[in-house]
């Protein structure tokens, strides 16, 4: 048994046998201490997703108490049927969508088009443009003035609050000119203008089709960074009804807010039984919340690693 | 003048000409760059004013220092310096080298199906907000109903209070950041570590390299440009540390210690409009950053010229 384990793990870990002795005590060593790091980290990850998962299917007294490891103890639905009748949540994530979609179109196609006229080394003074967007990288202005600009601008409690002020990411920018200078051979848009393509019908029928990649990159980036994000809807708004998914979230897993049941919570007995519940809630809040992205997850590496967002780095 | 006229290349103001649907791309980024960037710079300037909306950025009274002055001598001072001091230092040591010692063990994993699965799962967090975290720790730490204190009561410990005492915030806050941020750096060391000529390995080996010198002495030195890259990012951004993140995990009774410059900012500005007030000490937070950032550059600057990196 122990040294069935031992083959396995020595041809996991992938330390080579050597001859009859099976490796140098260093490999050994090394063997052992890499399977039960990677085998703690990974349990780490796993385990306390897997309990919440768990946990949101169990009776609320059951978890409570402790009683609840591995499998859900006295199988229930109501954690998500009394989440799933709360108004808010679903009014978050109708909000959610709408400023993730506009916030996300609208951030790649500045990136897409800045970056590429910025890729371009005929156009007199790019590197002063860049160096423009590069400042910001160095010194902002800080919150406060930022709120005083959103506000003059009347853009508080509006979707614009959520899509404008945080629109071009100079990082991913930066990623889109590296991307172009290397795509983008000077030698086809020389022809293509020989053919008499103006420069923005080049960029969009040429240079776009091009950027495919960099294209699914970047909205991927994006629709994740958006539909996390929440802390620009703290400041910027105060009407509940448009309030995003992360905010609702944060009001009922952080403040504890327990009208978190909803109207649904009227008919429930005591403030005791409430609470009880309220704990059922969050953690099936947790899971509504975050299983679309760790589904797409897997997805979304794939493209992220073909893309090269880490060879854009190196650029 | 005459000399200007020579060095540059004839007919640059032509070629803008004969360029103009390219800068037209470039337009909105820049629209966009100089409202939503530099016009909350030239608004830095209500640190030195008593802001009113009625008279704006530039019209609002002078007062020069006096907001620093406040600050500098309020009792939250040093106490809010020292806890965003500490806590982004202690992020930073702890956190940075984690994935980086995660991705010398992944990438010498054999099993090609293994590697994707350790990967995939040690990436996942990335992709779990900021919220979701934080009410994933107030969840499982729960004082009464969370499975961390059962498993310490079930050891015969008592149940610690985890979110409201000063002492636990620290070590929360970095721990949940090497759970939630590893993953994300972990696949950009991959990355650098995958191009990394497999015929050293196998030369080492022949040679009775074990898989510790192999590591010494191949992967590493391998990815050092990328650390250091990397490593610049993290203390450019020193003084931002997710303060998002120490806000949500702040509670009246960890405030102690969960209480840094910026979500002090927060609350002095933005839920007590002391705007001036605040964004003074945003300056000031915005100001030791630039600093940190221009005295690590030329550091590296010096050291790479050293090492030849």
């Amino acid at each position: 048994m122990g040294s069935t384990v031992q083959v396995t793990a020595r041809r996991v870990i992938g330390v080579r046998r050597r001859g009859r002795t099976g490796g140098s005590l260093g490999d050994r060593v090394y063997t052992v201490v890499a399977a039960g790091v990677l085998g703690a980290a990974v349990l780490a990850i796993v385990y306390p997703l897997y309990f919440i998962v768990v946990a949101s299917f169990s009776e609320p007294d059951a978890v409570n108490d402790g009683r609840v490891w591995a499998w859900p103890e006295g199988f229930t639905l109501d954690g998500y049927e009394r989440l799933l009748g709360d108004a808010r949540v679903w009014r978050g994530i109708g909000n959610s969508l709408l400023y993730t979609s506009l916030a996300t179109a609208l951030s790649v196609a500045l990136i897409l088009s800045a970056g590429y006229a910025l890729s371009r080394k005929d156009l007199p003074g790019r590197n002063l443009i860049t160096a423009l967007f590069l400042i910001t990288l160095f010194f902002d202005g800080g919150m406060v003035p930022r709120y005083l600009v959103v506000k003059d601008l009347g853009l508080l409690n509006t979707v614009w609050a959520m899509v404008l002020p945080n629109a071009v990411a100079v990082w991913n920018l930066l990623i889109a000119r590296t991307y172009f200078r290397s795509a983008i051979p000077g030698e086809v848009r020389e022809a293509a203008q020989l053919d008499g393509a103006s420069e923005l019908r080049f960029f969009f029928q040429v240079v776009l089709p091009l950027a495919k990649p960099l294209v699914a990159v970047l909205v991927l980036i994006h629709l994740v960074w958006n539909w996390n994000a929440f802390f620009d809807a703290l400041i910027f708004l105060t009407d509940e009804s448009k309030f995003p998914l992360q905010l609702v979230l944060r009001n009922i897993l952080v403040q504890s807010e327990l009208s978190a049941t909803g109207n649904l919570s009227s008919d429930l007995a005591s403030y005791a039984e409430q609470q009880r519940v309220g704990e059922l809630v969050k953690y099936g809040m947790i899971v509504v919340s975050t299983l679309p992205l760790l589904i797409v997850s897997p997805f979304a590496q794939k493209y992220l690693n073909r893309g090269g967002v880490a060879g854009a780095l190196k650029g | 003048m005459s000399q200007v006229a020579i060095s540059r290349p004839p007919g640059v103001l032509r070629r803008m000409g004969r360029l103009w649907q390219v800068y037209l791309l470039v337009l909105p980024a820049l629209v966009y760059l100089v409202m939503f960037k530099f016009w909350p710079m030239y608004g830095v300037q209500i640190a030195f004013r008593n802001y009113n909306p009625v008279d704006g950025f530039s019209g609002s009274p002078f007062v020069g220092w006096q907001h620093f002055e406040r600050f500098f001598g309020s009792p939250q001072f040093e106490r809010v310096l020292e806890n965003t001091l500490t806590l982004a230092v202690v992020n930073l040591l702890v956190a940075f080298p984690v994935p980086v010692m995660l991705a010398l063990m992944v990438n010498n994993l054999r099993d090609g199906r293994l590697r994707k699965f350790v990967n995939g799962v040690l990436y996942s967090p990335t992709f779990i907000s900021t919220v979701v975290v934080v009410g994933m720790m107030y969840v499982l730490l729960s004082p009464r109903s969370g499975l961390v204190n059962h498993l310490v009561t079930l050891f015969g410990g008592e149940p610690v209070l985890f979110m409201g005492s000063p002492e636990w915030f620290r070590p929360l806050f970095v721990s949940s950041t090497v759970w939630q941020e590893s993953g994300f750096q972990l696949v950009i060391y991959l990355a650098a570590l995958s191009a990394i000529d497999p015929a050293l390995h196998d030369a080492a080996r022949v040679d009775g390299a074990n898989t510790w010198q192999r590591i010494r002495h191949i992967d590493v030195p391998g990815i050092l440009p990328t650390v250091v890259v990397l490593f610049m990012l993290a203390v450019g951004n020193l003084m931002n540390v997710s303060f998002e993140k120490a806000l949500l995990m702040q509670t009246p009774l960890n405030r102690e210690t969960s209480q840094v410059i910026q979500t002090y900012v927060y609350q002095a500005g933005l839920q007590q409009a002391q705007f001036s007030y605040s964004a003074a000490i945003g300056l000031f937070n915005s100001v030791i950053n630039l600093a940190l950032l221009v005295t690590f550059h030329v550091v590296v600057r010096r050291a790479r010229r050293g090492q030849g990196i």
